[in-house]
């Protein structure tokens, strides 16, 4: 990933932004230019709670470049209790273990370096909620 | 009045048991737990560092404090790992805590003292007026070189403290710093592992600069050691904070709340800071606490809290210490350790 691109999507990656509508009040994560309820391209922004639970996981054995070390994890789509669905890796757990509803809770994370001389990336991920 | 508004810690859920890693390397297990009163450490994930957990920890101070971030004029991160070598981590969690833009950020760097550090310049701050408040994270995910007696301690958390001067948690009464040019422990530029002196780090080193940072603060508040509900030293292992705590004065019932590396390790910047977050989980108001640090180089920081009311009130908002030490524990042998410490030579 280009560096400029990474700093501009910090607001989402690191803080979980997204965007109100201010007519229909749909919350869009990531943000859009307009409304995908009523059209509206008037929002203000919102930080999610960054919980939710699994509306549909699965699991990576054979990983993209950058995440070979942490075979297998779980990638899944969360749905936030404000409503978006925020596709993310799932770390600190069995991935085996992993079932659909399953409480989930925002960390930030390393998500992958550009070899060892170029930037760190770091942005959400999910871990079960259990209290710690 | 001047103290902590909020808190809050980060430990990594892998653990590594003393047995694990003396088999690797033929080494007495009974040994080493018995004698430095080590039985398993913390080991981040892949995915973990010294930004991300300073940012976990950070937030949960954020939950207690129940202030607007925006608010934090300042933000500093000790540690001995920070993920640049040229590039703050302030930036990084001041960002991620939504900090930014009106803040003043700064990494510290002191062996294990560098979390300390942190919380002294941010109560003097907060205390001078210059900054409503201001944010000290002491974190590491500290190296240890294989085989060395290092690697049996070398553990990995954090602890924050958003400092402010009002709605207190606990009140600052007094600091005191102890510093002397001694060369006990370092790491030298380019280099992964530190070195260290050996038993050297241990009466002229660890033992002289904690005793006199707690002697100088005793003398300058007129206390003595019963006057404490609870004391926290740093704990490179579980054997030296008990050591002094004995030879000082203090008692197992103010000592144990707050020593937690026989089973966290010693998580160098965070080891005493978060001692300290282990023991405000269980604090009630009015009792007074002293912190010592200690910092190979070396240098010890002391400081006297008193708890308010408020504690009580804050401390179930965010995750408790012994909450994260203790429970939901993922145990891992030694070879997973290797990889997760990036010890494994693989192509890239």
């Amino acid at each position: 990933m280009q560096v400029p691109r990474y700093w501009r999507e910090i607001p989402k990656r690191y803080r979980l932004e997204a965007a109100q509508c201010k007519k229909c009040h749909n919350i869009s994560f990531p943000e859009k230019f307009s409304c995908p309820e009523c059209g509206s391209q008037d929002f203000k922004t919102i930080k999610l709670s960054g919980k939710g639970k699994i509306s549909t996981h699965t699991i990576i054995r054979i990983a993209p470049e950058g995440f070979n070390d942490q075979v297998p994890y779980g990638m899944g789509i969360i749905e936030m209790d404000e409503g978006p669905r925020i596709m993310a890796q799932i770390t600190d757990c069995d991935p085996e273990k992993l079932k659909t509803g399953d409480r989930m809770i925002y960390q930030f994370r390393r998500i992958r370096e550009d070899g060892s001389t170029g930037v760190i990336m770091y942005a959400y991920k999910f871990v079960p909620d259990v209290g710690i | 009045m001047t103290g902590i508004v909020g808190y809050g810690t980060k430990i990594p859920r892998y653990r590594i048991k003393v047995e694990e890693i003396a088999k690797v390397w033929g080494a007495d297990a009974p040994t080493y737990k018995r004698g430095l009163n080590l039985n398993e450490k913390s080991v981040p994930a892949p995915d973990e560092d010294c930004a991300t957990l300073s940012v976990n920890a950070a937030l949960n101070a954020l939950k207690r404090a129940e202030i607007d971030p925006a608010d934090i004029g300042a933000v500093y991160v000790g540690s001995e790992s920070h993920p640049y070598a040229v590039k703050p981590t302030g930036t990084i969690v001041s960002e991620a805590i939504g900090a930014c833009p009106y803040v003043h950020t700064a990494d510290l760097e002191f062996a294990c003292k560098a979390g300390t550090e942190g919380m002294f310049i941010a109560l003097n701050l907060v205390k001078s007026g210059a900054v409503p408040y201001a944010l000290a994270i002491g974190a590491d995910t500290s190296q240890g070189a294989p085989g060395d007696a290092l690697e049996y301690s070398a553990a990995a958390g954090a602890a924050a403290f958003i400092m402010g001067t009002d709605n207190l948690i606990a009140e600052l009464k007094d600091t005191h710093c102890f510093m002397t040019d001694t060369p006990d422990f370092w790491r030298r530029e380019y280099k992964h592992y530190p070195e260290h002196g050996g038993r050297f780090t241990g009466a002229p080193a660890y033992f002289k600069h904690v005793t006199g940072a707690v002697d100088a603060i005793l003398g300058k508040t007129n206390m003595k050691p019963d006057d404490f509900k609870y004391v926290i030293f740093h704990q490179p292992n579980g054997k030296f904070p008990v050591l002094v705590a004995k030879k000082l004065g203090f008692t197992e019932q103010q000592y144990l709340p707050g020593l937690l590396s026989p089973t966290l390790g010693n998580t160098y910047s965070g080891s005493s800071p978060m001692g300290f977050a282990a023991t405000l989980d269980i604090a009630m108001p009015g009792e007074l606490i002293l912190l010592i640090s200690y910092g190979s180089g070396a240098g010890s920081d002391a400081f006297i809290f008193e708890t308010t009311k408020r504690i009580e009130e804050v401390r179930d908002r965010a995750p408790k210490l012994k909450t994260q030490l203790d429970e939901h524990k993922i145990y891992i042998e030694y070879g997973t350790y290797a990889k997760f410490r990036k010890k494994i030579l693989v192509p890239n």
